[in-house]
C-alpha cells in the first residue's frame, strides 16, 4: 500500500492515469546466467516522455535490465513490449532504442562529426540531411567547434557530450543511459544533470537511466525504481521514495536515516493524542500518525526518521513523554550547509540529527559533549513493516 | 615522442643508456653495411679475399678510392636476370603477404574473441612450431609435397587421386607459397591478435545499437581499428619474405626466381663477392621503401 502524502500538484504523471498505456512494459522478466539469477520475475511499466531511473547497488540487475531492452541480452523468461509490440528476438541494430554507454564507446578512429553521423548513415539518409542533423546535435551539446576532432583529443566532459549527441542523433523512441555521468567530477555532473533534463524535455523523448548514484536519480527522474538482487523493491517519484520508503532497504539506501526496532503498543501512546499509534523502541516511546501505520498492537516494526526531521536543542522541551530523547553529542559532521549531530543516548544507541546552518557562526552553540534534547513531531517519522 | 623532463638522473648516465643501442647498431649494422657497400664498388679477383682493392692503410687511400667504381651496379642494370629476380621476389612476397593476411586475420580474430581464460593457450599454440627448427619444418614439407609424399598418399587413400596419379606441387611456386605461408603465419597472427585483442568490445555494441549489422560493423569498426596490426604484420612478413632463400631453395623449382637465391648463387656459386654485394645493397634499398611507408603509417596512427 502506497502511503499518501496528501494532494500533490504534478504536471506529468501518466502512471496515475487509469487508462494510460505504458510505452515500455517488462512482463515477468527473468534473466539467468547459469546458476545466477540477475533479474527475477520482474514487471515494470514505463510511460512515454518519462525520465525513468533504475537505481540500485552494483550487481542488482539494473544494467542487465537495460541491456535486455537494448537487445544485447535476451530475457530467459518473460517478454518486453515496446508500444505494445513484443521485441524479443529483434537484434539491437533493428530496435528503436539508442544507448549512451558508460564508457561512452566512441569510435576512436572517427572524428566527432563522424561519430555523431554514424547512426544516421546506417539509415541511408541523404548526405545533406545527415549534415543538418549532425550540426543540430552538436549545437545541442555545445560542441560545434570540435566537430573535426577525434575522441582522443577531447576532455572527459566533452566525450560524454559526444556520446550523448551520438545516441540522440537518430531520435530514438527510448534513450538508454548507462551510468552516463559516472566519470565526471561533481560540478560538471550536476550541470549535466540539469542539461539532460532540459534536453529530454525539449526533445520529448523517453529516457531510461541506470545509476547507482541516488542524488542523480533524485535530481533527474520523474520516477525511480529501486532495485535489489534482481527485483524491484519500490517504484515511485523521488519525493515518495525519500519521504515514504516502503521498506527498510529503500529507506536505508536513499539518503540518511535513523532506524530503531520497536513494538507497536497501542493505537495511541504518550499523551494519548487521538489519531496516533504508539511504538515502544526499547524504552523510547514514539508516536506516529495513524495513517502511517497499519500494524496491530504487538507487531514488531521499525521506526525510521530522517536526521533533518529531528530537532536538536539544549533546552528541555515542554513534553518529554513521547518523541523525545536525551543524550550526549558524540560527534559532529560539519557539511557547510548542514551540520549532522550524532547523539548518544544513555543506552548507547545513536540518533543522527541534522540542522541547517542558517546563521553565519564559526562557533556553533552546540558542541562535543553537550547534553542535548532531541524531539520530533509525530508526522516526521514513519513505520516500516519489512 | 614523449618529452623527457629534467630529472635527478639527467646527465652522463642518461646519455649512456641512450648510447648503448646506437653503439650496437653502429657496430653490427652500419659497419657491416659499409663493408658490403665498399665490396660492391670493388672488382672481383682470384685472391683471398676474392676482390680488389683491399684497404691497406691510410697512406694509399687515394689510390684505394680511385679503384672503386659502379661497374657492378651497371652490370645489374644490363642483365635482365637481376631485375626479374627483384620483381619476382617482390611479387612472391606480395602474394604471400596477402595470403597470410587472409588466413591470419580470421585466426587472430577468433583468438581475440575467444574466452579470456583460453587465450594464453591459443597464443602458445601459435608459437608452438618455433620449438622445432625452421629448417626441419621446411624439410618436413618436402616429405609432404613430393610426388610420392604424404599428400599424394592421403589423396590416393581417400580416392581423389587414382593409384598412379601423383601431386605435382613439389618444386613449383605453389610449394614455395605453401612453405612461406606456413613458416610466416605466426608473424602475421601475433601482431593482428595484439591489435584485435585490445579493442573495446563495447564499440561493436555501440555500432549495433546505432543500427549497424555485425558484418558491416566489421568493416566500419573492427578492421580500421586493427590497421596498425595489419600494417605491422604485413611488414614483418613482407620484408623477410622478399629476401627469403631457404624456402625457395628447398621447395621451389628452377624457374622460381628469388633475389635471395640469386644472391646465394653469385656469392657461393660464382664467388663474385662484389656483384653479390651490389645485389644485397640494392635489396636493402628496395626494402627501405616499405619500411618508410610503415613508419609513416605508424606516425599517422599517433
Amino acid at each position: 500500500m502506497a502511503k499518501s502524502l496528501g494532494p500533490v500538484k504534478r504536471k506529468f504523471a501518466p502512471w496515475t492515469e487509469p487508462g494510460a498505456v505504458p510505452f515500455i512494459r517488462f512482463e515477468n522478466i527473468t534473466k539467468r546466467y547459469g546458476d545466477f539469477t540477475a533479474v527475477s520475475n520482474l514487471n515494470l511499466d514505463i510511460y512515454e516522455r518519462e525520465f525513468f531511473s533504475l537505481l540500485g547497488p552494483s550487481g542488482c540487475g539494473k544494467t542487465t535490465l537495460m541491456r535486455m531492452l537494448a537487445g544485447f541480452e535476451e530475457p530467459t523468461e518473460g517478454r518486453i513490449l515496446l508500444q505494445g509490440k513484443d521485441i524479443s528476438g529483434v537484434p539491437p541494430y533493428r530496435r528503436p532504442t539508442n544507448m549512451m554507454f558508460q564508457s561512452y564507446a566512441l569510435f576512436p578512429h572517427m572524428t566527432v562529426e563522424k561519430n555523431v553521423a554514424f547512426g544516421l548513415e546506417q539509415d541511408n539518409l541523404p548526405k545533406g540531411e545527415i549534415q543538418t542533423r549532425v550540426e543540430e546535435m552538436l549545437r545541442l551539446v555545445k560542441l560545434e567547434e570540435f566537430a573535426k576532432r577525434k575522441p582522443g583529443q577531447l576532455s572527459g566532459g566533452q566525450r560524454q557530450r559526444v556520446a550523448l549527441a551520438r545516441s540522440l542523433a537518430k531520435r530514438p523512441k527510448v534513450l538508454l543511459l548507462d551510468e552516463p555521468l559516472g566519470a565526471l567530477d561533481r560540478k560538471l555532473r550536476e550541470e549535466t544533470q540539469f542539461e539532460l533534463m532540459d534536453i529530454q524535455h525539449t526533445l520529448g523523448l523517453t529516457f531510461l537511466i541506470v545509476t547507482h548514484d541516488q542524488e542523480e536519480a533524485m535530481t533527474v527522474s520523474d520516477r525511480i525504481a529501486v532495485m535489489d538482487k534482481g527485483v524491484i523493491v519500490q517504484v515511485a517519484t523521488p519525493a515518495e521514495i525519500y519521504e515514504a520508503p516502503n521498506c527498510r532497504y529503500v529507506a536505508d539506501f536513499i539518503g540518511d536515516i535513523n532506524i530503531m526496532e520497536g513494538t507497536v503498543v497501542s493505537a495511541s501512546a504518550g499523551r494519548g493524542e487521538a489519531g496516533t499509534v504508539g511504538i515502544d523502541c526499547d524504552g523510547l516511546p514514539v508516536a506516529v500518525e495513524q495513517q502511517q501505520c497499519t500494524a496491530a498492537a504487538g507487531d514488531k516494526v521499525a521506526f525510521a526518521i530522517r536526521p533533518e526531521k529531528v530537532r536538536i536543542s539544549l533546552d528541555q522541551p515542554v513534553d518529554t513523554s513521547v518523541n523525545a530523547a536525551y543524550g550526549e553529542v558524540w560527534d559532529i559532521g560539519y557539511l557547510g550547509d548542514f551540520s549532522v549531530f550524532l547523539v548518544k543516548l544513555p543506552d548507547d544507541r545513536i540518533i543522527r540529527a541534522a540542522q541547517a546552518n542558517v546563521s553565519r557562526l564559526v562557533d556553533r552553540p552546540i558542541t562535543f559533549g553537550d547534553m542535548v534534547w532531541l524531539r520530533w513531531p509525530h508526522d516526521a517519522g514513519l513505520v516500516l513493516a519489512r | 615522442m614523449a618529452e623527457v623532463t629534467a630529472s635527478p638522473h639527467a646527465g652522463p648516465a642518461r646519455w649512456l643508456v641512450v648510447a648503448v643501442p646506437y653503439v650496437w647498431l653502429l657496430l653490427f649494422f652500419v659497419a657491416p653495411f659499409l663493408i658490403i657497400l665498399k665490396i660492391s664498388l670493388s672488382d672481383t679477383a682470384i685472391a683471398m679475399p676474392p676482390y680488389t682493392p683491399v684497404f691497406e692503410g691510410f697512406g694509399a687511400i687515394g689510390d684505394f678510392i680511385s679503384q672503386l667504381d659502379f661497374e657492378n651496379y651497371a652490370f645489374l642494370a644490363e642483365d635482365p636476370l637481376y631485375l626479374r629476380s627483384y620483381l619476382s621476389s617482390l611479387r612472391i612476397a606480395a602474394i604471400s603477404t596477402c595470403l597470410l593476411l587472409f588466413i591470419g586475420y580470421p585466426i587472430a580474430l577468433a583468438m581475440a574473441r575467444a574466452p579470456t581464460s583460453i587465450r594464453p593457450t591459443l597464443v602458445m599454440m601459435v608459437i608452438l612450431p618455433f620449438w622445432t627448427s625452421f629448417l626441419i619444418r621446411v624439410y618436413a614439407w618436402i616429405g609432404i609435397l613430393k610426388p610420392e609424399g604424404l599428400l599424394t598418399l592421403l589423396l590416393q587413400a581417400i580416392g581423389i587421386l587414382g593409384p598412379t596419379e601423383q601431386v605435382q606441387i613439389f618444386r613449383t611456386d605453389t610449394a614455395v607459397f605453401i612453405g612461406i605461408v606456413y613458416s610466416y603465419l605466426p608473424f602475421m597472427v601475433l601482431p593482428l591478435y595484439a591489435a584485435l585483442e585490445k579493442m573495446d568490445a563495447t564499440l561493436l555494441e555501440a555500432a549495433s545499437d546505432l543500427g549497424c549489422p555485425p558484418w558491416k560493423a566489421f568493416w566500419k569498426i573492427t578492421f580500421p581499428l586493427s590497421l596498425p596490426g595489419v600494417v605491422a604484420g604485413a611488414m614483418i612478413c613482407f620484408i623477410p619474405i622478399t629476401g627469403e632463400f631457404v624456402i625457395p631453395d628447398l621447395l621451389g623449382g628452377a624457374e622460381t626466381l628469388m633475389i635471395g637465391k640469386t644472391l646465394w648463387t653469385e656469392f657461393f656459386g660464382n664467388r663474385d663477392w662484389p656483384l653479390a654485394s651490389a645485389v644485397a645493397v640494392l635489396l636493402l634499398l628496395v626494402l627501405v621503401i616499405p619500411i618508410m611507408i610503415f613508419q609513416n603509417q605508424q606516425q599517422k596512427v599517433r
